[in-house]
């Protein structure tokens, strides 16, 4: 196994990296210095060379996300990270902000220089208490040394930051939820437009960007958007850190260029398919919502947007989830359905009521109580809600469903016919 | 959020609970970090947070009517709030929550036998607290530690890479 290069794990296996004092030594704050002498235009022009699109799941290119802030505007503006990471299956922001914060801190001071934000959030999940310590601890050291605050560098710019942590609601990890969120009300996604560049925290203009994203900057900065771009592939630059759980022998974190082979980056990072590959059943690539994808596409798929877009899934997070044939594909979804049901805020009927359905009635098949005219309703139900709500927690509902159909539908009617798995 | 949602407690018994000196030095730092004209609505998230750990790891009907109080918001936008976010217990819990991840990556590597191992030890199921008042056992979605399945979350702490031989020591290992 070769590591290639990396951008957001570069620190994270010296002693104590996240600290100030460890951190330091290896360049920290270094790009912050380096944003701080250039314009904000000369820093977003920078980002949308590179490439790099945002890491959380909708994969929209992180520099024209901040090119859309109004300019001449007099509202004050703000940058919000998210780190809500509820994506079942997703876990690599949390690496990143327990072993090496300074760098999301770095890059969100960075990100708030460029768009001209003053403030900025941190939203982190309620259920990291220990991470959102060491958030916080890290705000409190670089604030000391002036990476944050009034003034940043004795050149001028200010920005000021904070962590703002959930309490336990997987739809906050919808931006414009999110943003309700930190407004201190319920989680419910709001109509879009107008989108948060225009009206987003306090109704006022809003970036919004993943751990992720906003980690990769600082590199962005230190050796260019053309550097940056030649890493991965096109439509697909920079590194991805992948999470990969499930039926692996080396389950974890790996940071690797977008782009990489499927099949290597289970094979050769993450210790193999339980069993050997001939054990694979499927790949759920981008986090639960993603649908999963077969053994036949995931013998030669690569992990990028274009690549997963095409094989009807998505990238997603890059939470990648490995079932093994040991596995009934029925009850796996039973369980993932009955999360969205969980998790629907309740605002939209077609995904409050669809989600529902879907969870009933895949739960009934599981219970070998299944019709085979079910199969239809499911597929119906899918189209209703498809594209029919404010957020897309809808859909996320409907894409595991879609791709078990489409690629287990045998293993779906043996379990109506029989009213039993085909496994075990 | 949706068929298995929180109710607000409505019986009021005992004396009204107060915010200690430190918990109220504490919230006043978190309206600091919000702007003035939205601070006491923003604080709210934060503050029943720090009120469900002052007032022994769940929200009373009277500890909300406290949190509205002091930040000078409607009641009915706490309840509202407490009653969305599943972390905010509105029943009172055991001194130790046991919350045990059951999601995709958690059921793939073996949850239901940590489930099984966490049931047998405590005697009680999901969403049941012990005779003594120890243990309060909850099943969750996904914590975001799933490289690390399967997991369970005891008040603060992660517990991870469990295997069912672990169990008995965890729990035994509690103050």
């Amino acid at each position: 196994m070769s590591t290639g290069t990396q951008i957001l794990f570069k620190r994270i296996h010296v002693a104590n990296s996240h600290t100030l004092a460890a951190v330091t030594a290896l360049g920290a704050y270094q790009s912050l210095e380096k944003a701080l002498g250039m314009s904000g235009e000369e820093i977003i022009a920078q980002v949308k060379k590179a490439g790099i699109r945002g890491r959380g799941g909708a994969g929209f290119p992180a520099g024209l996300k901040w090119s859309f802030i109004p300019k001449n505007d007099p509202r004050p503006r703000y940058l919000v990270c998210n780190a809500d990471e509820g994506e079942p299956g997703t876990c690599k922001d949390r690496d990143i902000m327990r072993y090496d914060p300074h760098l999301l801190i770095e890059g969100m001071a960075i990100a708030g220089y460029a768009v001209g934000a003053q403030q900025g959030y941190i939203y982190i999940r309620g259920e990291f208490v220990h991470e959102a310590e060491r958030l916080e601890s890290a705000i409190a050291e670089a604030y000391a040394a002036g990476h944050l605050g009034a003034n940043l560098h004795g050149k001028g710019a200010t920005f000021h930051l904070a962590v703002h942590r959930g309490a336990g609601a997987y739809v906050c990890g919808e931006e414009t939820a999110l943003l309700e969120s930190i407004e201190g009300k319920k989680g419910q996604p709001r109509v879009k437009p107008p989108f948060p560049a225009n009206v987003g925290l306090y109704d006022c203009p809003t970036v919004i960007n993943n751990v992720e994203t906003l980690s990769s900057v600082p590199e962005i900065i230190a050796q260019g958007g053309e550097w940056y771009s030649k890493l991965g592939v096109t439509n697909s630059t920079g590194t991805k850190i992948f999470a990969v759980s499930g039926h692996v022998n080396k389950p974890g974190n790996y940071e690797v260029e977008l782009g990489i082979p499927l099949k290597t980056l289970l094979e050769e990072y993450a210790g193999g398919v339980k069993g050997g590959w001939a054990n694979l059943k499927g790949v759920i690539p981008g986090g639960s919502s993603a649908p999963i994808l077969p053994p036949a596409v995931c013998e030669t798929i690569t992990m990028d947007y274009d690549a997963i877009g095409k094989a009807g899934s998505m990238l997603g997070s890059g939470a990648v989830i490995v079932v093994n044939k040991s596995v009934c594909i029925v009850r796996a979804l039973a369980r993932l359905e009955r999360f969205y049901r969980h998790e629907s805020c309740g605002q939209c009927t077609p995904c409050r009521e669809g989600t529902g359905w879907l969870s009933q009635i895949v739960s009934r098949i599981e219970a070998g109580k299944g019709r085979m005219e079910d199969l239809d309703l499911l597929t119906d139900i899918c189209k209703n809600i498809s594209g029919k709500t404010i957020c897309a927690l809808g859909d996320a509902a409907a894409g595991p469903v879609q791709g078990v159909l489409r690629h287990f539908r045998d293993e779906v009617e043996y379990h109506i016919k029989n009213g039993r798995c085909m496994v075990g | 959020m949706s068929s298995d949602q929180q109710t607000i407690p409505m019986e009021v018994d005992g004396p009204p609970p107060r915010f200690s000196p430190e918990a109220l030095q504490r919230i006043e730092e978190i309206l600091t970090r919000y702007p003035e004209a939205h601070r006491r609505r923003s604080a709210l998230i934060p503050v029943l947070h720090l009120a469900q750990k002052e007032f022994g790891g769940w929200l009373s009907r009277q500890a909300m009517d406290l949190v509205a109080d002091h930040l000078g918001i409607p009641p009915i936008r706490v309840y509202e709030v407490a009653t969305f976010y599943t972390m905010f217990n509105l029943k009172p819990v055991g001194k130790h929550h046991v919350q045990i991840c059951t999601n995709i990556s958690c059921w793939l590597c073996g949850s239901d036998a940590i489930v099984k191992a966490v049931q047998q030890k405590l005697g009680v199921g999901f969403g049941q607290t012990d005779k003594d008042k120890r243990f309060t056992l909850t099943e969750v979605e996904c914590l975001g530690a799933c490289v690390n399945a399967p997991m369970m979350q005891i008040n603060d702490d992660y517990y991870e890479d469990l295997t069912p031989d672990k169990i008995s020591g965890i729990l035994d290992g509690l103050t």
